[in-house]
């Protein structure tokens, strides 16, 4: 049984190359102390400074070509400063102290009270990383990322002659956050990412389709020895092919298959948005004021983890410094808690918990989702496709959106076959399946004993910031679901 | 000035160092944003930002890199490196920018810079809100809650500098105003209605306590949606969603997608590609439009370019890149400037007709009016459209109850060929805009 795996605490985190952490702009407990000092001299209940670096690289195939190379570094100096729910927020984009004193008086302002407040004495907290790399992609020489997409359009022409373009793309991080509060805590994370994606188009004379496969997360170059570039040219050619053959959709209600794996994008529609706390604080989630109560069948349980061995979503410390822990969001199909930032766990009265994160050094934290799964069950997934007379088998999406204040979803579809009399039988032309996120989970009847994490590729937007997140779940049945096709 | 000291070192030290050609791009920005929600102040954000990005070539081989320190030492390492990057890369001739006697050498001044906007103070912004929430719960009682109002606005300059000779200066302004409202439904779900006013001036957004009014009526008209059954009817699409039904042409229409065969338009300039209503034109020069440009971002001039006429398909939207994978002639449509250039539109649209939105509903006896959509659902392989809706009934010429969690479908090219009435309420509040219109039939997957 294939379950996700949290790792155990591992090695320390150690400094890395940030302008912050180490030569001669290195920030010091005393520096970090004067502007803390300098945010709350109007005030305010707490104050934090999130220091980023971010370098990356980036090259992008055309139909066998490299079209072009990219790279960047971007540094800077986010300010917050929170009195009861208003918050002050302003950023620098140097580590001149002039400046970042600039960016903390602006962000002060938003305070009142006038009576400064001083910070505790920091911290730096020793860290273990979740996420170990030895070789960084971003660190490899440009011959070997080209080498490496070169594979990939080699195994997607090589896999049929109806194979007629293919375009390959890989983006590595490396990033290192410094994040202080006043409450004292300092954390340190070093955040490597990567991310490949090969998109194929393929043509029998009659009918155009296309197919992408990607994937990556927090690896180093060891990712392609998991999945190999040509696992992702064979892939994304596999399903360009089998969509050449695919007919009309049915539209209207019917019993909806979810395959293990990307169809988590489901839960992080469906569920995950409406039980970020700042939507329940405001009361305009569908699940506000619930916890407690039922609100899935009993045979689903969620949870958010951000400690999965290289997962795209997993972080060691959030962005407000805390150390995130797993949060079971939903167990048995009660709803337990919220993923609370700082800000609403202090509305909540309840402890922070880490899941504040946030785009960039120039964007406020809110609660985010880091890798949310749903753990799996006991049903042969053979069994589950068995129990339908007539749905849909749904296997890949491209992506998904929620209206947080009712529930209601719509996600697409890339790759989907008819189940009729238990049997998967033609593959369907792209279509959205739509419903209401807590309807549908009641509808779970059966759940899969083969769960599986999606390849990183997910990217979640809230409020115009965008976060890599993770998602993961096994077979599913939902036993009623509109299902967005052309034929009637 | 201090941008374009910066942007022509830069392109000498490009020079210096063997760059074939060069394009940099130097920018400055300012933005605030408050947030209030129930009256009390939940965010107020200021800040400053700067950046250099620059496209260098160099024996052909290209490589597009961005940095935010624009200090001299800083920006001629930043620079050094952008150039080995780019021998990592492979000769592609096709490249090349533009030929310098394509450049625009006399950029019309466009009025999209308002000096007003960055007068707005926080306070100021913060008052708006509160006016236009307050106006939302004061409408209509059953507006329980508030996702909040806010406000924001945002103002930068930039100079284009390129090795074959361009120098472009532009500046503008945006400011914008929108509220959230939720309403509580019997059956316990809640309804959230927005509405926002945008604008390039101050002057030019409408009122904060109309837009608190409109958000209000926006969720409460949703209370009791349900679903509709299955099947094929007519489809009216209000303006706002209608946009967005241009916007996916547009993403059919731009060079990359027809060079790489991610467009199901690759083969179609020429022919038909919709019915005699669909008119579409990008016009750079729209006044106070929010895609207006004075030129490319390779510095070539912008004309107004009809992309279809009456149904057929006239013209492409191309860079140089795309211009010569196709042969044809680019049509100063490259967005940016100092990355790598893809044809974009400018403020991109569909010719409004001459009747009035509600005559869209006459004859209908059963279809659906969509006034919202959700998801992602376009292959621009194939055309294949599927969305969720939310919008109202039609029964009888007349709206008669709301209707959501459904999804609308159908080929983008058997829809563009189904329009069969185009209203007249085009407004160019956004860069893709359209009026509201009727398509004969969709499919509904309903109950």
């Amino acid at each position: 049984m294939a379950s996700p795996q949290s790792v155990l605490p591992g090695a320390l985190i150690e400094p890395g190359e940030a302008p912050f952490i180490t030569g001669p702009s290195a920030i010091t407990d005393d520096l970090l102390e004067q502007l803390l000092r300098k945010a709350l001299e109007r005030g305010g209940d707490f104050a934090d400074l999130f220091f980023e670096y971010r370098r990356h690289a980036s090259i992008s195939m055309e139909d066998g070509r490299v079209r072009s190379v990219g790279g960047g570094v971007d540094l800077g100096l986010g300010v917050r400063v929170v009195q009861g729910a208003a918050v002050g927020y302003a950023y620098s984009e140097s580590l001149e102290l002039d400046e970042m004193l600039a960016a903390a008086q602006t962000a002060s302002r938003i305070a009142s009270s006038g009576e400064s407040r001083a910070p505790v004495a920091v911290k730096r907290l020793a860290l273990t990383t979740r996420y170990p790399v030895a070789a960084e992609v971003v660190d490899a020489e440009g011959a070997a990322r080209v080498a490496i997409l070169r594979r990939a359009d080699a195994a997607a022409r090589a896999a049929d002659s109806r194979v007629r373009r293919v375009d390959a793309s890989l983006v590595a991080v490396h990033k290192e956050i410094l994040v202080c509060s006043s409450t004292g805590n300092v954390g340190y994370d070093v955040q490597p990412m990567v991310r490949m994606g090969v998109s194929v188009v393929a043509s029998d004379g009659q009918r155009v389709e296309s197919g992408q496969s990607g994937g990556g997360g927090r690896f180093g170059l060891d990712y392609f020895e998991r999945v190999t570039p040509e696992d992702h040219g064979r892939e994304a050619a596999r399903i360009a092919l089998v969509t050449l053959d695919s007919r009309p959709t049915p539209a209207g209600t019917m019993p909806v298959v979810l395959a293990p794996g990307d169809a988590g994008i489901l839960l992080h529609e469906a569920v995950g948005h409406g039980l970020e706390a700042d939507f329940n604080r405001k009361r305009t989630s569908n699940y506000t004021d619930r916890i407690g109560q039922s609100v899935a069948s009993p045979l689903v349980t969620v949870v958010d983890d951000p400690g999965i061995v290289g997962s795209r979503g997993s972080i060691n410390v959030d962005d407000e410094g805390e150390v995130p822990m797993e949060h079971r969001l939903i167990e048995g199909g009660i709803l337990r808690a919220y993923m609370q930032d700082r800000i609403s766990a202090r509305f909540f009265g309840l402890p922070t918990a880490g899941s504040g994160r946030r785009e960039s050094f120039r964007d406020v934290p809110m609660p985010r989702m880091t890798n949310t799964l749903m753990m799996p069950g006991e049903d042969d997934p053979e069994d589950i496709i068995r129990s339908v007379k007539r749905g849909i088998y749904a296997k890949k999406f491209s992506g998904g959106q929620v209206n947080i204040s009712n529930g209601d979803f719509v996600f697409s579809l890339t790759e989907a076959y008819l189940i009729e009399d238990g049997k998967l039988t033609g593959p369907l032309k792209s279509a959205n399946l739509t419903g209401n996120g807590p309807e549908a989970l009641t509808t779970v009847s059966m759940l899969g004993h083969d769960f599986a994490l999606s390849d990183g590729m997910w990217t979640c937007g809230k409020d115009g910031q965008s976060a890599p997140v993770g998602v993961g779940m096994p077979t599913v049945i939902l036993d009623r679901l509109t299902v967005g096709g052309t034929a009637v | 000035m201090e941008m374009e000291a910066v942007a022509s070192h830069a392109l000498d030290v490009l020079k210096r160092l063997g760059a074939q050609h060069a394009e940099v791009s130097v920018g400055v920005g300012r933005e605030l944003e408050v947030v209030v929600r129930q009256g009390e102040v939940e965010l107020v954000k200021e800040a400053a930002s700067s950046g250099l990005s620059v496209r260098v070539i160099v024996d052909d081989r290209v490589a597009v890199s961005s940095t935010t320190d624009l200090g001299r030492a800083s920006v001629e390492a930043f620079l050094a490196r952008a150039i080995d990057m780019a021998r990592i890369s492979e000769p592609d001739p096709l490249a090349a920018p533009p030929d310098p006697s394509e450049l625009e050498h006399d950029p019309p001044l466009l009025e999209l810079f308002d000096p007003r906007t960055e007068l707005i103070g926080a306070d100021e912004g913060i008052a708006m809100a509160r006016r236009a929430e307050a106006a939302a719960f004061a409408r209509d009682a059953r507006i329980t809650s508030s996702e909040g109002a806010s406000f924001g606005r945002s103002s930068a300059h930039s100079v284009l500098a390129t090795s074959g000779g361009f120098l472009g200066q532009k500046s503008g302004t945006y400011q914008s105003l929108s509220v959230q409202a939720i309403a509580d439904d019997a059956d316990g779900k809640k309804r959230n209605g927005g509405y926002w006013t945008g604008a390039r001036f101050r002057d030019d957004l409408e009122d904060a306590e109309f837009v608190g009014r409109e958000a209000a009526d926006r969720a409460v008209r949703f209370l009791g949606s349900a679903k509709m059954d299955t099947g094929v009817v007519p489809v009216v699409f209000d303006k706002e969603a209608a946009r967005a039904i241009v916007g996916l042409v547009a993403s059919c229409i731009v060079g990359d997608a027809i060079y790489r065969q991610r467009s199901y338009l690759a083969e179609r300039l020429g022919t038909r590609i919709g019915s005699s209503w669909l008119t579409l034109i990008d016009d750079p020069g729209v006044p106070r439009g929010p895609g207006s440009r004075a030129f490319d971002g390779e510095g070539r001039p912008v004309p107004r370019r009809d992309v279809t006429e009456s149904g057929t398909l006239q013209s492409l939207l191309l860079d140089t890149y795309s211009a010569r994978k196709l042969n044809l002639a680019p049509t100063g449509s490259a967005s940016g400037g100092g990355g790598i250039p893809h044809a974009s539109t400018s403020n991109f649209y569909l010719a409004a007709g001459d009747r009035g939105p509600e005559t869209l509903l006459d004859g209908i006896s059963r279809g659906l009016y969509v006034v919202r959509m959700m998801g992602f659902g376009f292959d621009p392989v194939t055309g294949d459209f599927s969305r969720g809706a939310e919008g109202f009934l039609i029964e009888d010429g007349k709206l008669t109850r709301p209707v959501g969690e459904i999804t609308i479908s159908r080929n983008l090219d058997e829809l563009l060929g189904g329009i069969e009435a185009v209203a007249n309420d085009l407004e160019f509040k956004t860069s893709v805009a359209s009026p509201s219109f009727r398509v004969d039939a969709m499919t509904i997957g309903g109950t």
